[in-house]
Formats: C-alpha cells, sequence, structure tokens
C-alpha cells in the first residue's frame, strides 16, 4: 500500500487500536455494573449507551472510509444502509413485543392497529425470529447497494455524480419511509421496544452487554477492513481511486471491485445500525435524512481518510462534541460548527487527524535511514548502502 | 480451428476504413493501417492529426463509427471493452505518463502483471517465487532495481515514463502501444529508451507515437505519418520526412 515503513506504524497503530476498543469494551461494563451507583469511578448507564452509540457511528465511519479511503467512491448516501439495518432490527424488536403493546394485538405492532392495518404485511413475515432478522440486517442493505451499484457503476457513473444519486437514494427513502402505508410506522418509526432475545432493553445488563457487542463488532470490522485493504485487492482499489482507466488498462474489470466493496461497506453499515436501535431505542425515518450522511462522511475526513484508525477515531471525536455542545448554550450553533470543522479540516488538515500524524511521525525519522531499512526489509536483510536517488 | 478459416489477414493489427468523429469533427477519416507480428512502427503527424484517438479505438476506449479493427486477424476489437482488450494482449503507455504514485514501484509492477485478474483472485492472493522473479527482471530492464520501495508518485518524470513502460512488461502483451515515450527526457534517457524499446521488439510487435524525429530515427523502424485522421506517407524516416506532403502538413504551407 504504502511504504514498508508506514504500514509497520500503521500495523502499531491497528494493535493499539484494537487493544483500546477491547479494553474500553471490558471495562466500562464492568464500572457500570459492579461499582455501586454514585461511586466516583461508577459510570452510569446514560454513558454506557452513548458509549454504544459512538461504537456504532465508527463501524459506519469504517464502512465509508472502505469505499471512499480506499476506492474513492464518496457515497453521500451511507446512513441509508445503516438506517435500513436499524429498520431490521427494530422490525424484530416489534415483534418481540407481542401482545404487550398498548393495543394487545398478539401479531400487529401497534402503529399497525392504530392504522387499522387487515393483517401483518408480507415484508414483516419472519422478523419474529431473531436468525431472520440478523440475516436481514446484513442482507437489504447488501442488496440494495448490489443493486444500486450494479447499475451505477456498470454506466461508470463516477465522482459528484456518484455523490448526488446516492444522495437522491436516501432522500427518496426518507420520503417512503415518512408514509403512514409503506408499512414502516412512517413518521414515529419504530419505538417502545421491550425486550430482545428475551431480555429487556431497559436493564443495565442488556445496555452493558449491547455496548460489549458493540465494541466487538467495531473490531471485527476494523479486521475485516484490514485484511481488505492490505490484500492485493487494496491495491487494485486504491490504483482505482488514483488511476481508474490506468487500471482498467492493465485489464481489471474495475466496476466489480467497485460493486464488490461497495456492497460489503453497505452490510457494514446495516450491521452498525442493527446494534445502534436497541441502545437508542428508537428507529424513524429521520435516520436517513441526507444531513446524517453528509455527517458521517465528515467523521472521516476529519479523523483521516484512507487510515481506519482515523475514520473510526473521527466517529468517536466528532461526535464527542457533538454530544458536548449539543447539550449545553451552545446547542443551536452545532450546525455552524459542523460546518467549520469540515472547512477547518480540509484547508489544515486535508489528510485529518491520523493522516497527519503518520505524515508528521514519518518526517521525524532521518531520511537516508529509513530509505535503507526499506530496501533492506524487502530484500531479505541485504541492507546494502547506496544513495538515495 | 475454425480460427485458420475465418482468419482475413496475416496482420497483428489490422484498421480498415476506420472513421470517427466527435460532435461533426471527423477526428479519424477513412484510416487504414496494418502491423504485422514482431513490427515495430513508429507513428508521427502533427497536433490532432488522430494519432491518441487511433490508439483509443484500438484500447477500446473510443467507438468507431465504422470500419474494421481487427486484432490477431480474428478478434473485433470493436466490440469489446477496455478490459478485455488488456486482457487479449494490448498493452497502452499513455502520453501523460501515468503510474500508481501512492503505490510503491513494485507494488505498480506487481499490480500490472497478467495474473489472475478477479475480485477473487485478488483479495486471496499469495505472492509466488515465479511472480517475484518476474518483478525482479522487470525492475532491471528499467534499471530501478535499487528504487523498487520508493513512492511511485517521488519518480522523475523520466522515471515515471521508465516505470509505466515497466508496467507495460510485467503485463506480458502481444501488442504494445506507446504513446510519446520521451516526452519531456533529456537526450540520454531519449537514447536508453530507444534502445529498450528496441530490445522489447525483440519478442513484441510496438506501435510508438512520437513527435521526437531524432527518437524515431534512431529506432530505425517504417514510419506511417498520419494528417486529419489518415495516413498521408510510409516508408523509412528519410521517404517519410522527404515527402513532399508531409514536409507541407508539417511547416504548414
Amino acid at each position: 500500500m504504502t511504504p514498508h515503513v508506514l504500514t509497520r506504524s500503521l500495523d502499531r497503530s491497528a494493535t493499539i487500536f484494537i487493544i483500546v476498543v477491547a479494553g474500553l469494551g471490558v471495562l466500562i461494563p464492568l464500572l457500570n455494573l459492579l461499582l455501586p451507583a454514585g461511586s466516583m469511578f461508577q459510570v452510569p448507564t446514560y454513558l454506557v449507551a452513548l458509549f454504544g452509540k459512538y461504537a456504532c457511528y465508527a463501524i459506519l465511519a469504517l464502512a465509508i472510509d472502505l469505499i471512499w479511503g480506499y476506492c474513492g467512491i464518496l457515497s453521500l448516501g451511507h446512513g441509508a444502509f445503516f438506517a435500513l439495518g436499524g429498520y431490521a432490527m427494530g422490525m424484530y424488536m416489534m415483534r418481540q413485543i407481542g401482545s404487550r403493546g398498548v393495543y394487545g394485538n398478539p401479531v400487529l405492532p401497534d402503529f399497525m392497529v392504530f392504522l387499522n392495518y387487515p393483517g401483518l404485511p408480507w415484508y414483516w413475515y419472519g422478523f419474529d425470529m431473531f436468525w431472520f432478522a440478523a440475516l436481514m440486517v446484513v442482507v437489504v442493505p447488501g442488496l440494495l447497494a448490489f443493486c444500486f451499484g450494479w447499475l451505477a457503476f456498470r454506466s461508470r457513473v463516477t465522482g459528484v455524480y456518484l455523490s448526488i444519486i446516492t444522495q437522491a437514494m436516501t432522500y427518496a427513502l426518507l420520503l417512503a419511509f415518512f408514509r403512514n402505508d409503506f408499512g414502516f410506522g412512517g413518521n414515529n418509526g419504530l419505538t417502545d421496544f421491550k425486550d430482545i432475545l428475551g431480555f429487556n432493553v431497559q436493564v443495565d445488563g442488556t445496555r452493558a452487554t449491547l455496548f460489549m457487542l458493540s465494541c466487538a463488532a467495531l473490531i471485527l470490522t476494523f479486521l475485516i477492513c484490514r485484511a481488505v485493504v492490505t490484500s492485493k485487492l487494496g491495491k487494485v482499489l486504491i490504483a482505482i481511486r488514483d488511476a481508474e482507466s490506468r487500471t482498467r488498462f492493465l485489464g481489471y474489470r474495475v466496476e466489480s471491485y467497485k460493486l464488490f466493496v461497495f456492497t460489503l461497506s453497505a452490510c457494514m453499515a446495516g450491521v452498525a445500525g442493527a446494534l445502534y436501535v436497541p441502545q437508542v431505542g428508537i428507529i424513524n425515518p429521520g435516520e436517513f435524512a441526507p444531513g446524517n450522511s453528509i455527517e458521517a462522511v465528515i467523521w472521516v475526513a476529519v479523523g483521516g481518510r484512507g487510515t481506519l484508525v482515523g475514520a473510526a477515531l473521527g466517529a468517536v471525536v466528532v461526535n464527542y462534541a457533538k454530544t458536548y455542545f449539543t447539550s449545553g448554550p451552545l446547542a443551536p450553533y452545532w450546525l455552524f460548527m459542523l460546518g467549520a470543522l469540515f472547512i477547518l479540516v480540509t484547508l489544515l488538515l486535508p489528510k485529518g487527524i491520523i493522516g497527519t500524524f503518520n505524515a508528521w511521525w514519518e518526517r521525524r525519522k532521518p531520511e537516508p535511514l529509513s530509505a535503507r531499512t526499506e530496501g533492506g526489509d524487502r530484500q531479505g536483510g541485504v541492507a546494502q548502502p547506496k544513495p538515495a536517488e | 480451428m475454425n480460427a485458420m478459416e475465418i482468419r482475413v489477414t496475416s496482420a497483428l493489427l489490422y484498421l480498415d476504413g476506420v472513421h470517427v468523429s466527435f460532435d461533426g469533427f471527423h477526428a479519424i477519416n477513412n484510416l487504414s493501417l496494418t502491423l504485422e507480428p514482431g513490427e515495430m512502427r513508429a507513428i508521427i503527424g502533427p497536433n490532432g492529426a488522430g494519432k491518441t484517438t487511433m490508439m483509443d479505438i484500438i484500447t477500446g476506449k473510443t467507438r468507431p463509427d465504422e470500419g474494421t479493427v481487427l486484432f490477431d486477424g480474428i478478434t473485433d476489437l470493436t466490440r469489446l471493452d477496455e478490459t478485455r482488450i488488456a486482457e487479449l494482449g494490448i498493452g497502452r503507455k499513455f502520453q501523460k505518463p501515468t503510474v500508481f504514485e501512492s503505490h510503491t514501484i513494485e507494488d505498480n509492477l506487481l499490480l500490472a502483471l497478467n495474473v489472475d485478474h478477479s475480485v477473487k483472485g485478488t483479495l486471496f492472493w499469495r505472492g509466488s517465487k515465479p511472480e517475484a522473479e518476474r518483478i525482479d527482471r522487470v525492475l532491471e530492464t528499467i534499471r530501478l532495481k535499487d528504487a523498487r520501495s520508493r513512492l511511485a508518485g517521488s519518480l522523475s518524470h523520466g522515471q515515471k515514463q521508465w516505470l509505466e513502460i515497466g508496467m507495460l512488461l510485467a503485463q506480458d502483451p502481444k501488442l504494445l502501444l506507446v504513446d510519446e515515450p520521451v516526452a519531456g527526457m533529456t537526450d540520454v534517457e531519449t537514447q536508453q529508451t530507444a534502445e529498450l524499446l528496441k530490445e522489447i521488439n525483440k519478442e513484441k510487435t510496438v506501435m510508438v507515437v512520437e513527435h521526437d524525429m531524432a527518437f524515431v530515427r534512431e529506432l530505425g523502424v517504417k514510419v506511417t505519418c498520419l494528417h486529419e485522421g489518415a495516413v498521408l506517407a510510409e516508408g523509412t524516416i528519410d521517404q517519410v520526412s522527404s515527402n513532399e506532403r508531409v514536409i507541407e502538413v508539417y511547416l504548414g504551407r
């Protein structure tokens, strides 16, 4: 991908990343569950849920970075895949409510009773089973991305045009899901969840477990992304990003590569959404808002496009800032701050936090030494001193 | 075995009566040209003569409005896309050196190797000794062995030209289309490039587009002069450069 030194330093940051996420994934639930409330180190449950949200956002950021940072596909509609995964999980939890709903209907969710649905729409079948819902979490976003990508990439829609149609896609879904007769709860979405796999979603233990699972999913997503970008396929993706037609003239079927990575990315976004919904307790059409997708792209830009750790870090940093500022007197100005942040990062830190850090780390090392060790490593330790050209 | 019967020409590349127009501008106008296997051909012509457009047609980037383009006497190139044509064994060097700047020189060559280019193949790719040896050989040929771990973006213009030629070699095509290989090179580099191309021509068929007359003379091969999308003259460099009409179009009289 990049010179040996950089890959090595990335390896180190990958290890640190995994250790930190795994550490927090265990430590935070323990501090929440084992310490008595009021203790100094006790992590309140609302914070556990908040961190869980961050973990889901970080997965979404990884998914976006995989296609944007490595393959140059700027999707401004990835929130749609996130929301679809969330809806699939929400449908499962709606069916779990059963007769405990306000209207006490054993099959129909409350909103369907309220809207006089004669029976369960066919596309709600199967969502009473967890395995089916879990499958749909991946399959539905994946299938949409596959169809969308198949049409777009085969027609060689690239650059800003692709970004615009991804925006249109998520906006179209937003409008569709807003409709009451679409069958997904319209404006209100899906909410009032009771339990997941028999565990009460309001209980601390369930919340802590969901947080742990989110961290585990984050690590898994990270490892998959890393396996992809460090393989030869990852090199092809970067080649496509930097010189698409050159790649084609070398005999690579560019559209297949884009389709593969776009679909994979959508599946990951779906998983993020599915973990997000039980932790926030609601999924509504607002999740399809084009602004959400753009915000997610900003996380990646801030953290460092083309570095996986950066994307995840960006998601956490920007969302922490969002939580911090939107809960204070500065709340009305958050969108201005976000916009300013994006402009500042584009102008001052075009490589993002991690990208800039890596460049600085590179420069710290004396030039000829690094050139020599690079050559030496590649040739199995035979480091012959030579003038750098 | 049918191929022998269908085969209409012994030429490796056969263009006949090709027309292309962009918004009424006739970029290629009844162009006919043949390249025999093992041949090296230099294509010259003033700006706008259609040299690059011709390469675009051969490599599938542009579809001709009419005419025949055959590869190896049997394959109709006008029906195939860039990827298929590259797989058939036609490699192309662009006018502006186009290498993968954020990859190392070694990785540039690795990507160019004509091995399994499918998504599955590259995802589960494991390096092998023959591949590494091929890369080493190419690195030796293009004299970039010591710079193998450097980023391609850090190379000089001339080195990028060489790396791109190296990528063509790694691709191991039957036909190389080389667009302006010595643009921006020093005299010494130009000389070395001519030698390199002659060396490559021992095994492969080559078509070179070039403005630099000294370089074309150095190659010492048959020259085709294009003008306004058609062949104006063909022959040795001396024949072509003494041709009245060639002098006319070049000097604009």
